[in-house]
């Protein structure tokens, strides 16, 4: 599905992926974890396809195609979705307009034809009810005056709506109480099948106790410098970057 | 009826000799207080001349292609008028027949708001209207918006020169709200010359709105001029969309204590047009507040000005103004000339302003990229969703959908479902 191979990546001059090789099979979970600049973000930001990033090595094949030559829409349409760490808030777009005109262009692209109100609708109602979203917060502008983790939820939920084939989610546990990670996770898992992979970076094992992934991977200075099975999560939780002997420093070139 | 006047127009003395000409044929001259004030501002005009480079008001905006323009007198017709059942004693008619059945009333207010001594065009409107509307509420009313739409006859050789006159009287404790439309053919070049005066009553309740969406041939300039007295409030959106040459003025003035001014505008131009947008709101009296949010954006070679005028004068303690004004420049080759102009007196006062420029947000784009929508229908997205607050507001919901259906389809974008 995914392949990152010595994957570079920097901005404004500053390189901050310093060679990243990663397989994602069909149907896997991998989470990366990683201490704070490490990079993450920017992974996540490279594969969606920001241009405040620049690549400068390496090459990343998705479902076969050279993922780095397309446009950030036509990866969403073949299927890449990134829910983000810090969700944009779009004042004056309600949050259906934006997912009706989300849906139907990646249904064109798809050559399906556009779905109607009604079935936009009720599409948008089972996955509300799967991710447990409000009901208002489908008429409010997109994310404005959401709370943090109404933003996570709302992420999620557009992911549910949209239905990608590989999903990346960047912290999306993080301010989230119980109940909305348990509606985050449920919502996650019941997306979980053979033909959809996820990479999932959070700081904390807890998510990953309801998300159960098949790799974990530590992320440090831009290079994944640790992998493993789900163990691996519990183990740096125990011990701490420092006592798995992964040295928390800021990269060269300051 | 009017004379038509095929002469040229194009320089002062011309529109003196005009005046001379058509005195007598209009409406009111037989009044002494309307033909006074009709001398009055004529001869003001005269001092004044059109402004020039060196005027510090009118900088940005130069008048020469309108003043070098020949242009003919319109037959002076009233515009069309669309309401619901009226309420007793509320008053809706043209002008004329206005100074026949209320004279008193409409001497007592008309011209004495609108400053004809310090604004040309404000002066040649009050010496040569020939028909507008009056309208009176009676203290007390709760009326239903009512409509005034102006538009303009086929174009002959000569453009046309319209003298818009409005004056609503609203009474006290009153509630009323009032559209105006401009709007002319598609093509024809004329000159919209408006003034719209709104007295409100005490506590009274007065929402205003106004389209403007002339021929892209049109030059329009325009003042609405409002007087807010003790705990009324006055609330107004102006959106202006067409014309070559634009220059819209809303002055509010407070001449009362605890009144408030709600002053909201939005403009798109592009190709080559101007638009200049001037507002003044005069604090005069304590304890008043004053909202304001002009919006504009910007595309091609069009040039926005935006000047916002706020005095807050020595007695005008506690006085809440805001004034916030944002373009979005879509065009490299786009410009924007944008001042605000806070004259403080009192010491006791909230006075804030703010101005921003920009382009799209880089961050908004992306997030609705990465979420599948095309660059460009991102942009038209955001460019909407940036008019819309302004058009969100409006109150009232007939126009508010018309306005939001222009506007999507402006940017070529789905139309709304329920709840969107
Ligand atoms: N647009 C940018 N401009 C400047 N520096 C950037 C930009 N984006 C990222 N960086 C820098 O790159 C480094 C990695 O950032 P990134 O956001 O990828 O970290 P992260 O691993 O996601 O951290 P966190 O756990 O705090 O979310 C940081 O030092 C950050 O300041
Ligand atoms: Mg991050």
């Amino acid at each position: 599905m995914l392949e990152i191979r010595n994957l570079h990546a920097s901005v404004e001059d500053r390189e901050i992926l310093r060679g990243i090789d990663l397989t994602v099979r069909s149907g896997e979970v991998h989470a990366i974890m990683g201490p704070n600049g490490s990079g993450k973000s920017t992974l996540a930001g490279v594969l969606a396809g920001r241009d405040a990033y620049a690549v400068t090595e390496g090459e990343v094949l998705y479902e076969g195609k050279n993922l780095l030559e397309m446009d950030p829409e036509e990866r969403a349409r073949e299927g890449v979705f990134l829910a983000f760490q810090y969700p944009v808030e779009i004042p004056g777009v309600t949050n259906t307009y934006f997912l009706r005109a989300a849906v139907n262009a990646i249904r064109k692209h798809r050559g399906e034809s556009e779905l109607d109100a009604g079935a936009f609708l009720k599409l948008v109602r089972e996955k509300m009810k799967l991710i447990q979203l409000k009901d208002d917060l489908l008429k409010r502008p997109v994310n404005e005056g959401f709370s943090g983790g109404e933003k996570k939820r709302n992420e999620i939920f557009h992911m549910a709506v949209l239905d990608p084939k590989l999903a990346i989610l960047d912290e999306t546990d993080s301010g989230l109480d119980i109940d909305a990670l348990r509606a985050v996770a449920d919502g996650v898992n019941a997306l979980r099948g053979p033909n959809r992979s996820m990479l999932v970076i959070t700081h904390y094992q807890r998510l990953l106790q309801y998300i159960v992934p098949d790799r974990v991977h530590i992320l440090a200075n831009g290079r994944i410098v640790k992998s493993g099975g789900k163990e691996l999560a519990l183990e740096l939780e125990e011990k701490g970057y420092a006592g798995l002997g992964i040295e928390d420093r800021v990269p060269a070139g300051v | 009826m009017a004379t038509a006047l095929n002469s040229e127009l194009s320089t002062s003395k011309t529109h003196l000799d005009a005046f001379t000409e058509l005195e007598k044929s209009m409406p009111g001259h037989d009044l002494p207080t309307i033909a006074r004030l009709r001398r009055a501002a004529i001869a003001r005009f005269g001092e004044l001349g059109f402004p020039g480079e060196r005027d510090e008001d009118w900088k940005f905006t130069n008048v020469g292609p309108i003043v070098r323009t020949p242009m003919r007198y319109d037959n002076g017709l009233s515009p069309c008028v669309e309401c619901g059942s009226l309420p007793h004693g509320v008053q809706v008619l043209s002008l004329k027949e206005g100074l026949n059945r209320f004279s008193e009333l409409i001497e007592s207010h008309l011209g004495q708001y609108a400053d004809f001594k310090q604004h040309p065009f404000v002066a040649l409107n009050t010496a040569f209207w020939r028909d507008g509307l009056f309208i009176y509420i009676p203290p007390g009313a709760v009326v239903e918006p009512i409509t005034v739409v102006w538009s303009t006859e086929h174009q002959s050789d000569i453009p046309a020169l319209y003298y818009r006159r409005l004056l609503i009287v609203v009474g006290t404790e009153a509630q009323f709200t009032l559209v105006e439309d401009y709007h002319g053919i598609p093509q024809t070049h004329y000159l919209t010359n408006a003034v719209t005066e709104i007295v409100l009553g005490e506590r009274a309740l007065v929402d205003h709105y106004k389209i403007q969406h002339e021929s892209p041939n049109a030059y329009h300039l325009a003042t609405t001029q409002v007087v807010a007295p003790y705990k009324s409030n006055f609330s107004t959106h102006y959106f202006g969309m067409g014309g070559e040459l634009v220059r819209n003025e809303v002055r509010v003035k407070f001449t009362g204590s605890h009144a408030e001014a709600t002053v909201n505008g939005l403009y798109l131009a592009r190709g080559t047009q101007h638009m200049d947008n001037h507002t003044v709101i005069d604090h005069a009296m304590p304890h008043c507040a004053s909202h304001e949010l002009y919006k504009g954006i910007l595309d091609d070679k069009a040039r926005g000005v935006f000047n916002g005028k706020i005095f807050v004068r020595l007695d005008a303690q506690k006085t809440d103004a805001k004034q916030t004004n944002q373009t979005l420049l879509l065009s490299d080759d786009a410009t924007i000339n944008t001042k605000p102009q806070l004259e403080i007196y009192a010491d006791d006062v909230k006075c804030t302003h703010g101005a921003t420029v920009g382009q799209l947000d880089e961050q908004q784009l992306f997030y609705l990229r990465s979420r599948g929508i095309g660059a460009d229908q991102a942009r038209s997205l955001l460019t909407y969703a940036f008019a819309n607050d302004i058009v969100s507001r409006i109150q009232v919901p007939s126009l508010r959908q018309k306005l939001e259906r222009t506007l999507l389809e402006a940017n070529h974008l789905p139309k709304l479902e329920e709840g969107e």
